[in-house]
């Protein structure tokens, strides 16, 4: 797989947003950002209201995407344009969900909202009017996905990513302190995880960084081995979704996962294995 | 655990429920959290006037990104920071850049005006 086939940049979205069949999708952290002003003919999804089941913790169900898919035009042949604030970091998550319901043709647009903005392009409130389309999702594909068991049984035996800052690994911090409600119950990091923040992957202005120094990074300064699989986790799995891309689709690893219940699940446990402090 | 870590939002804006990793949705509360907690915030300008298209980014004294924002319409933005050195980088279109360095203390508000 090549970058291309992943990523497209801003001019490509420029040349192409009026496409048929090209449908580009804004997802923010700031869920209120896309009505401030949005890529021209670019649809919204909430990734709160749009991608969590609204009682328990997990994602909507297979029918559920249907139908969010379905009521915002969005059809199985479509090329799926995914951008978003915050260095993508929820558009990232957004990809790794489509692709988690088999949605193939989908992209980033590297440097997402961050990027446009600083170059100045367009941005418009006029919201989209697409017809409803018949959305066909296959089942969740769980080789994407890490559930808790499969994270306590891969400590010491494949790569564990933790994507946080420092501070929340070493377990000085158990999130941004203006979040206390989603704070696990313990500090610290799962067990031979290896420290690699999610922003070192990105430049200053979102986009990510070359092939080249990816490579050094996860395969060199990180000495992730990958020859294993390989989980990625962060608070709430946004950022490791940000990781997971760098990893799955950029850097071609075949076996990654996402842990989407990343610390704030994993640090609630009763009776599993915790660290402080620097990696040993 | 530290009472203070990371966090970000527009300046001068009303808090909102915070939903995730990031900054909720129109900012931060300050008024009933800033006396125990470390704040840095500032405005940026350019010949004068607020800059209201860029991003505000706090970097800990070891280089590693923290936490960004993007500016408020004053040109705001505001950080919960923890005591001790930090860098806030301003980002603005036409490539414009500037990296200032700050200390932060608990119950101090540290206040910086950048011009671009």
């Amino acid at each position: 797989m090549s970058r291309t086939d992943v990523l497209v940049d801003a001019d490509w979205v420029e040349q192409h947003l009026d496409d048929p069949g090209v449908v580009l999708v804004e997802v923010d952290e700031d869920t209120t950002a896309y009505d401030k002003g949005h890529i021209r003919t670019a649809v919204k999804l909430d990734w709160r209201k749009d991608l969590q089941d609204p009682v328990r913790r997990d994602f909507i169900d297979r029918h559920g995407f249907e139908q969010l898919l379905s009521g915002h035009g969005i059809g199985n042949d479509d090329l799926v344009v995914l951008y978003g604030g915050n260095n993508n970091w929820f558009a990232a998550y957004a990809y790794w969900y489509f692709r988690l319901y088999g949605h193939q043709r989908v992209r980033l647009l590297d440097g997402g909202r961050k990027k446009w903005e600083l170059d100045s392009r367009e941005l418009v409130t006029t919201v989209p009017d697409r017809p409803r389309t018949s959305y066909q999702a296959r089942e969740q594909d769980t080789s994407l996905r890490a559930m808790r068991d499969e994270v306590i049984a891969a400590i010491g035996k494949q790569n564990l990513v933790d994507v946080r800052s420092p501070d929340e690994f070493t377990g000085k911090l158990l999130a941004p302190a203006h979040l206390p409600q989603e704070q696990a119950q313990r500090p610290g990091h799962i067990p031979t995880a290896r420290n690699v923040p999610w922003s070192r992957a990105a430049n200053d202005d979102g986009t990510f960084k070359t092939d080249a120094e990816l490579q050094a990074l996860y395969g060199g300064e990180a000495g992730l081995d990958f020859s294993k699989g390989t989980i990625a986790y962060c608070r709430i799995g946004e950022r490791s979704a940000h990781t997971w891309f760098v990893l799955h689709e950029l850097l071609g690893q075949p076996d990654v996962k996402n842990y989407d219940g990343s610390w704030t699940e994993y640090g609630s446990l009763v009776g599993v294995p915790i660290e402080l402090g620097e990696p040993r | 655990m530290s009472a203070a870590g990371p966090g970000a939002g527009p300046a001068g804006q009303p808090p909102a429920a915070a939903p995730g990793c990031g900054a909720p949705a129109g900012g931060v509360a300050v008024t009933a959290r800033a006396v125990g907690e470390a704040v840095i915030e500032g405005h940026v300008r350019r010949d004068g006037s607020p800059v209201t298209t860029g991003y505000a980014r706090l970097i800990d004294g070891g280089g590693e990104f923290v936490a960004e924002v993007p500016l408020g319409g004053d040109g705001g933005f505001r950080f919960f920071a923890a005591p001790g050195s930090w860098t806030v980088r301003v980002l603005a279109p036409g490539g414009r850049r500037r990296d200032e360095t700050v200390s932060a203390g608990y119950g101090q508000v540290t206040r910086v005006e950048l011009a671009i």
